[in-house]
C-alpha cells in the first residue's frame, strides 16, 4: 500500500486512539457521583421514552424521582411488577393509576363520494390537512394517513382497512403521543373502562353529514331524549355522556339511527365496510 | 514589535469581532446570552477551548500536516482534536462546577460544532502567523468573543422588563439587537 494511503489512515487513527486514551482518564479523574438508585431505577422503567410522565426520558424520570421526589405513579407503561421494585428502591409504596386508553373518536369516512381533491403529497395528516382540511369531505374526521400510527411507540394503533385508526387495548399505556400526532384532535386519553363511547367528532348537524358520511351524528338528538339516566347532552351538534350517570345499558347505541355510538366494542354495523 | 501586538489583538476584539464582524458563533450568541452570569461562564469555557484548541491545531498543522503533505486534511484533523478538547472540557465542568454546567446544558457541546473555534484555526494557518501570532490572534478573538456575548446578555436582561410586541419576543428580537450591534461595530473598520 502506498505511503499516500498509510499516512492518513495512521495519522487519525492514531488521534483518536490518543484522544480516546486520555478521554478515558479524565471520564476516571473527573468521575462525578450520581446516585446509584436513579440508575437502578431508570433499568426498570420502560426505556421507550415516550414522555407520558412529562419527564425528558426515562432517564429524566429516574432521576426526577430520586432526586426531585417525583410521584412513582406517573409512568403509564411500567408494569405492576416493575413499580413495586421503584416502590422498594426508593422506600415508598406506589399507588396504582387507573388504567388509561387512547380513544379514537372517529369511525372512518364511511362514504361512497369520491374525495374532494386528488392528494399526491406527503403521506402525513397534518401536511394533508393544511390542504383545504384533507382531502376527505369531513372536514371535522380522520385523515387516514397514520401520523397517529407513526407517533405510537408502543405499536398500539393501526390503520384498518388503511383508513381508519383502531387502538389496541392490550398494548396502549394511554402515553398520548397519537393524541398529540393528530391534527384533527380526534384521539382523547380516557378511563379504559368506559364501555359507551361516541365515535364521531363531526360538528355538523342533519343531512349534509348524512351525505357525507354514512356513520356521522346528525345530531338528531334521540340517544339523550331515550338515556334512561339522562346522562346525554347535546354540544355542538354532538352528544356528550357524563360517565358518572351512564350505567352502560346501551340504549343510546341502539337507538341511533346513524349508528354512531360504540357500545362494549361491538360494532352496530359493519363500519367502513362499504367504501 | 509592540504595534504588530496591537494590531492583532485589539483587530480581533473590535474590528474582526467573531461574533459581530465575522459572524462566526452565533449559536451561543443566541443561546447562551439570557443572564450575564451564563454568558460569562460561556465566554470562559470557550477562551480554554480556543486557547488550546488553536495552539494544538496549529502545532498539528505546521508539524504534522504540512511536513507529511496532508493539507487535505486539515478540516477533519481539526474537528477531531476539537471535539476531544470539547469532551475534556465538559468533564472538568461537570466535575467543579455543575451548577454552570446544568446552565450552560447544551450549549456546551455545541462549542464542538461552534464555527467560531474551527474558524479560528483554520484562520491561523492560513494567515501563516507564527506560534506567538496564532496565540495573540487566539487571545483577541476569545476576549472579543466574550465581550460580544457579555454585551448582548446586558442588553437582553434589561429587554426583559422591556413591553416587546409579542411576535418579538424572545429570538426574533435578539436578532434585531445582533444587527444592531454589528452596524455599530462597523463603525471600527478603518481604525487600525
Amino acid at each position: 500500500m502506498s505511503t499516500d494511503l498509510i499516512y492518513p489512515i495512521a495519522l487519525l487513527g492514531g488521534f483518536g486512539l490518543v484522544f480516546g486514551v486520555v478521554l478515558a482518564i479524565a471520564a476516571l479523574v473527573f468521575a462525578v457521583e450520581i446516585d446509584p438508585r436513579v440508575e437502578a431505577i431508570e433499568k426498570l422503567l420502560p426505556g421507550a421514552n415516550c414522555g407520558g410522565c412529562g419527564f425528558p426520558g426515562c432517564s429524566g424520570y429516574a432521576e426526577a424521582m430520586v432526586l426531585a421526589g417525583a410521584s412513582g405513579s406517573m409512568c403509564p407503561a411500567v408494569k405492576p411488577a416493575e413499580r413495586a421494585k421503584i416502590g422498594e428502591i426508593l422506600g415508598i409504596v406506589i399507588e396504582e393509576s387507573k388504567p388509561m386508553i387512547a380513544v379514537v373518536r372517529c369511525a372512518g369516512c364511511v362514504t361512497t363520494e369520491k374525495s374532494k381533491y386528488d392528494y399526491m403529497g406527503e403521506q402525513d395528516c397534518a401536511t394533508a390537512v393544511i390542504l383545504a382540511g384533507g382531502p376527505n369531505h369531513c372536514r371535522y374526521g380522520c385523515v387516514g394517513m397514520g401520523s397517529c400510527v407513526k407517533a405510537c411507540r408502543f405499536d398500539a394503533i393501526h390503520l384498518r382497512d388503511g383508513q381508519t385508526p383502531e387502538v389496541d387495548p392490550a398494548k396502549c399505556i394511554a402515553c398520548g403521543k397519537c393524541a398529540g400526532a393528530c391534527p384533527k384532535s380526534l384521539i382523547a386519553i380516557m378511563p379504559a373502562d368506559r364501555d359507551v363511547i361516541v365515535m364521531c367528532s363531526s360538528r355538523g348537524k342533519g343531512k349534509p353529514v348524512k351525505d357525507i358520511c354514512a356513520v356521522g351524528c346528525i345530531a338528531c338528538g334521540l340517544c339523550s331524549k331515550k338515556c334512561p339516566e339522562t346522562a346525554i347532552t347535546i354540544e355542538y351538534n354532538l352528544p356528550v355522556i357524563d360517565y358518572n350517570k351512564c350505567t352502560s345499558c346501551g340504549t343510546c347505541a341502539e337507538v341511533c339511527p346513524q349508528k354512531s355510538i360504540l357500545f362494549k366494542g361491538k360494532k352496530q354495523v359493519a363500519i367502513g365496510a362499504e367504501k | 514589535m509592540m504595534n504588530d501586538i496591537l494590531v492583532l489583538v485589539i483587530g480581533a476584539i473590535f474590528v474582526n469581532n467573531f461574533v459581530l464582524a465575522r459572524f462566526l458563533g452565533i449559536c451561543p450568541f443566541v443561546g447562551v446570552s439570557r443572564k450575564l452570569g451564563d454568558a460569562i461562564g460561556m465566554g470562559i469555557a470557550v477562551i480554554f477551548v480556543l486557547m488550546l484548541a488553536s495552539v494544538t491545531c496549529w502545532l498539528t498543522y505546521f508539524y504534522l500536516l504540512q511536513p507529511m503533505k496532508m493539507e487535505y486534511m486539515t478540516t477533519i484533523v481539526f474537528i477531531l482534536i476539537i471535539a476531544a478538547l470539547v469532551q475534556f472540557v465538559e468533564s472538568v465542568i461537570k466535575k467543579i462546577a455543575p451548577a454552570l454546567y446544568k446552565s450552560l446544558g447544551i450549549y456546551l457541546p455545541l462549542i464542538t460544532t461552534n464555527c467560531a473555534v474551527l474558524g479560528l484555526a483554520i484562520l491561523n494557518v492560513q494567515s501563516n502567523y507564527t506560534l506567538l501570532q496564532t496565540v495573540l490572534h487566539t487571545i483577541g478573538a476569545s476576549v472579543g468573543f466574550t465581550m460580544a456575548l457579555v454585551l448582548m446578555a446586558g442588553i437582553r436582561e434589561r429587554l426583559e422588563y422591556a413591553d416587546i410586541p409579542p411576535s418579538l419576543r424572545g429570538v426574533p428580537i435578539t436578532f434585531v439587537l445582533a444587527g444592531l450591534l454589528a452596524i455599530s461595530f462597523m463603525g471600527f473598520i478603518g481604525m487600525l
